[in-house]
């Protein structure tokens, strides 16, 4: 009895075997988004799994973006790297100087035979993650650029005007005092303070952030956020923070729960923070523009992306590229683009899902949810593509510590910032150095 | 006399310990080994380019005056926890021996905390301070105290040092409460009637006997505040306001999770390893003395 089983299931394999080969073929994809963005990351596979039949996208929460990264490089270097990798921004460098990890998606694209137009996508969102060659090294996937949210209740309990919100520093500087006047105790603060202070801030006045074009001109790339006008905008930051006109929060986005509570009134942050405010503030919320210097020439220019992109890890088999290369292409469409950008308030991939959105009158309902798209749809300099720096989790570190100090105001800005270089380079030099060969 | 028992085979004592020296050998000293051999390399991320480069990567830790500075940070953060750690826990279990009723209950509460994380003490204490609406920094304000971690250093050091001890207390607690209940009656009821009183008691017959605990204790909380507590940094501070709470376990974490230089995290580590060896010694060799067993 026994015997006759394993023979029957023998000869039941026999058949199982061929039909295994011709089941789907599996992708695995690792993420960083939680809560409502995993939902968002959720339905897209299943939409895409339920749009054909040959492949399947099986995606899976890893943590932070640190945390994904960490475990995706442990996981290569055990021979078991995911297909699909989604990386954020400061990671870029990282991935690109990484020697055989990944496959440039340009490449996936071109060897599926499926149709590409590298020209279809927002220039300024897809020209941070192409190479100096032109080559389209990972998918921009999820792109947010730091805009100005205020508190439109708070606005007019200050006797300003909600439907002005400030649009150059001064006239920021002047709301605070206003808003304090009328007894809030944190007008204005900011999350992701080199993002939004320098990076962004260096890119909105056309000046470098670092040396090389921001780093895309090579790894012999140095800091350079030091000049009289960084040093101007710090000082002027301090000065609020002496006043209690500006009010520091912590690092990262620490600052984005007290502007959503209504504990402060203004803050600078990512431009995906509209789906949490819309979600979870009680007040009238508005968009403005990223202040700017009105005196400076060439201000504003446009500002920088933050968020994160999908890469295709090396070592799989063809049709497993081929598999990645389709899921990018649905992502691509413009309805799957235009409902996802409408859904999380991420930046628009391709101009087409841009228009669809634009003509169905999305932005008009919804006011201040294109100011993004118009801070990013310029045409941008060699200045103001980005930033691209190796170990740029560090340089990101290193200012927060040195800024720290001029906050609790044991160093003033031109020393702080001259520190926060110093250090910095040292950063830049040893990753120019470990990724040299 | 001679009273150990002496083998007579030659490989049975080495049979019986082969376990344990299979753990310690993959636990111990094959990721040690590990950790020096990375620590004298420069690789990038995915290590696919790797260049041996000597001592270049501890030069360049002793070089960097915040590395040396985070060696300060990590003394006093060490001795507040550790200190602060034993005395309360130690307070607690001559409490909890005396309580009569209840006993269990006493006991079990005060042991709870050790089965939480190290991340979820950070946090928890985190919010309990955040401000403006976390319970205690609440509480200080309506005293006139303004608390404020994310700029004040002093704060920070406090809230990183409360959740650390906290975290710590049940396990030092049920040592010391162990080490009081194998005090024998006899010798205390003796200098009851001796006309001692209970504070003479305590440090003239308890304390000395409790000596081997709370010498172990001191080894095992420094060992912890040196190595366990990143957790609670990364989820309280970050290691700020600029560095004043960066202790070294920390950036050797930030170094190689959060940054991906895992040659300069492994130097750290290599560094931190000399460091909790030396101090162990050093303990050993003179703290053990003042130790009757």
């Amino acid at each position: 009895m026994k015997h006759r089983f394993s023979a029957a299931t023998l000869a039941a394999c026999a058949f199982c075997l061929p039909l295994a080969s011709q089941a789907q073929t599996e992708v695995q994809w690792w993420h960083s988004m939680g809560g409502a963005l995993g939902e968002w990351v959720n339905d897209l596979a299943k939409d895409f799994n339920a749009s054909q039949k040959d492949y399947k996208i099986t995606p899976t929460f890893k943590g932070s973006y640190d945390e994904s990264m960490t475990a995706a490089i442990a996981a290569y270097r055990a021979g078991n790297a995911p297909h699909i990798l989604q990386v954020f921004e400061v990671g870029t460098a990282t991935m690109m100087a990484s020697k055989g990890a990944i496959k440039p998606v340009g490449e996936v694209m071109k060897q599926s035979g499926l149709p590409f137009d590298p020209g279809a996508y927002v220039p300024a969102v897809a020209g941070y993650y192409t190479a100096p060659n032109g080559q389209m090294l990972s998918f921009p996937f999820n792109s947010s650029t730091p805009v100005f949210h205020y508190n439109k209740d708070a606005f007019k309990a200050a006797g300003l005007d909600p439907e002005k919100p400030p649009t150059t520093w001064p006239e920021v500087a002047l709301a605070a005092a206003k808003l304090k006047a009328s007894g809030h105790k944190c007008p204005f603060t900011t999350s992701w303070i080199s993002w939004t202070q320098l990076e962004s801030f260096s890119a909105w006045h056309n000046v470098l952030y670092a040396t090389k074009n921001n780093g895309f001109g090579g790894l012999d790339t140095r800091l350079a956020f030091n000049t009289p006008l960084h040093v101007r905008h710090i000082e002027n930051l301090a000065n609020m923070a002496k006043t209690g006109l500006f009010v520091y929060k912590g690092r990262n986005n620490a600052a984005d729960a007290t502007f959503v509570s209504g504990e402060c009134a203004m803050a600078t942050g990512s431009s995906a923070l509209y789906g949490s405010v819309t979600r979870n503030g009680k007040f009238g919320y508005g968009i403005g523009t990223l202040p700017y210097y009105p005196d400076v020439q060439g201000a504003p220019q446009n500002t920088v992306i933050g968020g994160a992109s999908l890469w295709a890890m090396s070592g799989k088999k063809p049709e497993e590229y081929k598999a990645i290369a389709s899921f990018f292409s649905y992502l691509s469409k413009p309805e799957v683009a235009a409902a996802s950008h409408q859904r999380t308030g991420y930046l628009p991939v391709t101009k087409a899902s841009f228009e669809m959105t634009d003509k169905s009158g999305f932005y008009k309902k919804n006011p201040g949810t294109d100011v993004s798209v118009t801070q990013m749809i310029r045409k941008t300099t060699d200045k103001s593509r980005g930033v691209r720096l190796g170990n740029f989790v560090q340089i990101r570190t290193i200012i927060d510590e040195e800024l720290e100090g001029v906050w609790k105001g044991s160093k003033t800005p031109k020393d702080a910032l001259d520190t926060a270089v110093k250090r910095g380079n040292e950063q830049l030099e040893r990753f120019q150095k470990a990724n040299k060969s | 006399m001679e009273k150990r028992v002496l083998f007579k085979s030659v490989w049975l004592p080495w049979v019986l310990i082969a376990p344990q020296m299979a753990v310690i050998l993959v636990f111990f000293f094959w990721p040690a080994g590990q950790a020096l051999y990375q620590s004298l390399l420069l690789e990038d991320a995915f290590g696919s380019s790797s260049e041996f480069v000597g001592l270049e990567n501890f030069r360049r830790l002793f070089a960097d005056p915040s590395y040396l500075e985070s060696f300060y940070t990590t003394a006093i953060f060490s001795g507040l926890v550790a200190v602060s750690g034993l005395t309360i826990a130690l307070l607690l279990a001559v409490m909890a021996n005396r309580v009569v009723r209840g006993a269990g209950i006493y006991k079990t509460l005060l042991i709870w905390p050790y089965a939480t994380a190290p991340v979820v003490a950070g946090v928890l204490w985190l919010m309990m301070f955040a401000s403006p609406y976390g319970v205690l920094a609440y509480a200080l304000r309506e005293v006139g105290f303004e608390w404020d971690h994310v700029l004040n250093g002093n704060h920070a050091m406090a809230l990183i040092v409360m959740a650390a001890v906290w975290k710590q207390i049940s396990y030092n607690f049920l040592f010391f409460l162990a080490g009081l209940q194998s005090i024998p009656h006899s010798l205390i009821e003796a200098a009851t009637i001796d006309g001692a009183s209970p504070w003479k008691r305590f440090w003239s017959i308890v304390f000395p006997l409790l000596s081997p605990t709370t010498f172990f204790l001191l080894v095992i909380n420094i060992v912890y505040a040196f190595f366990d507590t990143f957790a609670i940094v990364d989820a309280a501070t970050h290691g700020g306001p600029g560095k004043d709470t960066s202790i070294l376990v920390y950036k050797v974490y930030y170094d190689g999770f959060k940054a991906l230089d895992i040659n300069g995290s492994a130097a750290q580590s290599v560094v931190l390893m000399v460091i909790v060896i030396t101090l162990t010694v050093v303990q050993f060799k003179f703290v053990e003395k003042k130790v009757n067993y």
